[in-house]
């Protein structure tokens, strides 16, 4: 087990492209860090460099406390569990678990004792005879960990484990890989493009876009606390909404209405720009005939026409559509075409609750949350309202839940111990 | 009514075919079979008398023999020197980058399309003056340097099939470079070598040119040679149904080859390595 830590590490292809440029990221010991972003950002192409499969530009690469920006893959003692599987298609699934073992060397017995252990930790007992190509999706994803689990590695490296199984074994394999890791307590390096994955599994995720490091944090500072309109549009499904503002005084104009703001913090942080952006997440807006008046006063409402209306029984999405001058539009237009979603008119997405009665066409009232509303700068896309004591709370409240999970694997462990052969 | 139709074009299409590849070698069988003296005296496509007479005729002659064992030896070792060369050669263009890789393919292609009679006038005075001349090494060199190019092409195309991944998961776990080709990489290009290997070896089973050119004695004379030196039983009667068994004698390994192999070849072995 061993910490990784990258400093300024830069991935810079022949024609001179930065596919990753001035990374530093620390991940620590036993941490499971999730690298995150849309395609093309440089996630896979960072862990393939921690591996060793990628040369590194430039930058420094540590594991434990040794540098390894020249060690092969083998000397670095990290497992892979890569998207395709990459099972040995000529080995059967006993020495496809064994391959690492057999190459160091270690004794028949031994090499029999520890694949049969991690074939019973995985439920593959029943099936160590066959050929992978008779194994489904998820059985060989299990053959992948096995591989990766069964000798003690420094680290675990995960490439999108997940995107070649269908939903519902998507699932259960997600809670099984954050299972085992907690109970190895290894380090564990996951990318992933899939939201879930990211918020669920991650102690800390670090968002990438087009090579650079845009935020880290745990899952919940990035919803909460984004640090641009990169972060805020990507974390969370459906996405932020990002409404121009044009402020005068506490107040904001924007295409769906005036929305008031009582918090003189973002006040301030407005300055005297003459336009913001506004993000409000869809789950902020609320049906405003459901909305006791008490809580109405704690926020703005607005009037909208909804466009369409999609209802998924636990939730209710409607989409209102709205104008936006030309410049922002293009701006947002080109985010939503980063986040590989191409949205192509400018509209709000509003989550609301199932039993709501709206429907596309009908002109609404709309409840919005602006307690929970972020602004960020047009032009730079920072994030103008992010708390930096709710940050700085939120990391310590994360760590302290993360102590609180591993103290309760380790007394579970201890309660079962693993079963001996002998 | 379409698909009907086509259906007996194929069919006839076909059967067109079949019978012309296999008459002409229904036709040395149905030689081989006949007495020596039927050929011009009997019209009809069966033997008039079935016999063995030829085959034992064939065997019983040193000439044959020895062309057999010269022609088993030399194709065999030349095989597995080519493609084992091959192999590694194909591996590192498929896999690595380094400069003139362009220039080896197009080279390996270049040799290929070479005119072999030209190159055989040369060779002979060189092998006489270094002593190659009618020895194994001698028709071994030229098989080699002429089946590799072809063993190279058909190799790294499938070296290039295999999954990137499988050599690095490989690294990962552990393997050096020469680990990872040993255990994982070669083991399943296993039916491309497999490939290699019965294109290489009929290459120099079948050939004429260097056969004939390269040799002037049992030493090293291979069998496609040894027929044309063949005169059968006795002086007094043409061989043609000799020489007929003994083309269907050397024709049946090929056939054997074919059969035995043509699963291994068709298997796809690489099936559930990747998600599929």
């Amino acid at each position: 087990m061993a910490a990784i830590t990258m400093s300024d590490i830069v991935k810079r292809y022949g024609d001179g492209f930065p596919a990753v440029n001035r990374v530093s990221l620390d991940v620590q010991d036993g941490e499971f860090m999730i690298l995150v972003g849309p395609s093309g950002c440089g996630k896979s192409t960072l862990l393939r460099m921690i591996v060793g499969l990628e040369d590194i530009t430039s930058g420094e690469m540590r594991i434990g406390d040794r540098i390894v920006n020249t060690v092969a893959p083998r000397q670095r003692n990290l497992s892979m569990v890569f998207q395709n599987y990459a099972l040995y298609p000529h080995l059967t699934v006993f020495e496809n678990i064994a391959f690492p073992l057999r190459l160091a060397k270690v004794p028949g017995d031994e090499v029999d004792r520890r694949v049969r252990d991690t074939a019973a930790l995985l439920e593959l007992t029943e099936h160590l005879d066959r050929k992978p190509a008779h194994l489904s999706g998820g059985q060989r994803q299990r053959v992948a960990m096995g591989r990766a689990i069964v000798r003690q590695a420094d680290a675990f490296l995960f490439d999108e484990p997940l995107s070649n199984l269908d939903a519902k074994l998507r699932g259960q394999m997600r809670t099984e890989i954050s299972r085992l890791q907690r109970r190895l307590g290894v380090t564990t390096v996951y990318v992933t493009h899939d939201q879930t994955e990211a918020m669920t599994l991650g102690d800390r995720v670090a968002v990438l876009r087009k090579g650079e490091l845009q935020q880290v944090g745990s899952p919940r500072e990035l919803y909460e606390q984004p640090e641009n309109l990169f972060v805020a549009g990507f974390i969370g499904s459906p996405s932020m909404n990002f409404l121009p503002a044009t402020p005068s005084g506490t107040e904001l104009r924007t295409p769906l209405g005036t929305l008031r703001l009582d918090d003189q913090r973002k006040v301030d942080a407005i300055g005297d720009r003459r336009i913001v952006l506004v993000g409000i997440r869809p789950a902020d807006f609320e049906d405003a005939s459901l909305v006791s008046h008490g809580k109405r006063a704690r926020g703005a409402v607005v009037r909208a026409r909804v466009d369409v209306t999609e209802w998924l029984g636990n939730e209710l999405y409607a989409y209102v559509p709205y104008e936006a001058p030309e410049d922002v539009a293009m701006r947002l237009r080109d985010l939503s075409r980063e986040l590989d979603s191409d949205q192509l008119r400018t509209q709000a997405v509003v989550a609301l609750d199932p039993s709501s009665r709206i429907h596309a066409g009908d002109d609404v009232e709309l409840w919005v949350n602006t307690a929970r509303l972020h602004l960020f700068d047009p032009s730079s896309g920072l994030n103008l309202t992010r708390d930096e004591d709710a940050v700085a709370a939120l990391a310590a409240q994360s760590d302290a839940s993360r102590e609180a999970q591993r103290a309760a694997q380790r007394t579970e462990t201890q309660e079962v111990p693993p079963i001996d052969p002998d | 009514m379409e698909t009907a139709r086509s259906k007996w074009l194929w069919a006839a299409g076909s059967l067109l075919i079949l019978v012309w590849t296999v008459f002409p070698i229904l036709w040395i069988v149905m030689l081989s079979f006949k007495q020596p003296g039927e050929i011009g005296n009997r019209h009809g496509f069966l033997p008039h008398t079935w016999t063995w007479e030829n085959y034992r005729t064939v065997f019983r002659t040193g000439l044959f023999t020895s062309a057999l064992v010269n022609s088993i030896g030399i194709s065999l070792i030349a095989t597995v020197v080519g493609v084992t060369f091959a192999t590694l050669v194909a591996y590192a263009i498929a896999r690595l980058e380094f400069p003139g890789k362009r220039l080896i393919l197009s080279f390996a292609l270049a040799i290929a399309m070479f005119p072999v009679v030209s190159l055989v006038g040369p060779l002979f005075n060189l092998w006489r003056d270094i002593g190659l001349y009618d020895t194994w090494p001698g028709l071994i060199i030229p098989y080699i340097s002429f089946a590799l190019p072809l063993a190279i092409w058909t190799l790294s195309a499938f070296f290039r099939e295999i999954p990137w991944e499988m050599e690095q998961a490989a690294q990962v776990d552990g393997a050096t470079t020469w680990q990872a080709f040993r255990k994982v990489i070669v083991p399943l290009a296993a039916p491309g070598v497999f490939t290699a290997a019965i294109l290489t070896f009929f290459f120099c089973w079948n050939d004429f040119v260097f056969g004939i050119s390269l040799t002037s004695t049992d030493n090293a004379r291979p069998v496609p040679a040894a027929l044309a030196f063949f005169t059968g039983a006795s002086y007094f009667q043409q061989p043609t149904t000799a020489i007929c068994a003994a083309a269907v004698v050397v024709t049946v390994p090929v056939v054997v080859i074919v059969l035995l192999f043509q699963r291994r070849i068709v298997a796809g072995l690489t099936a559930g390595a990747v998600k599929g």
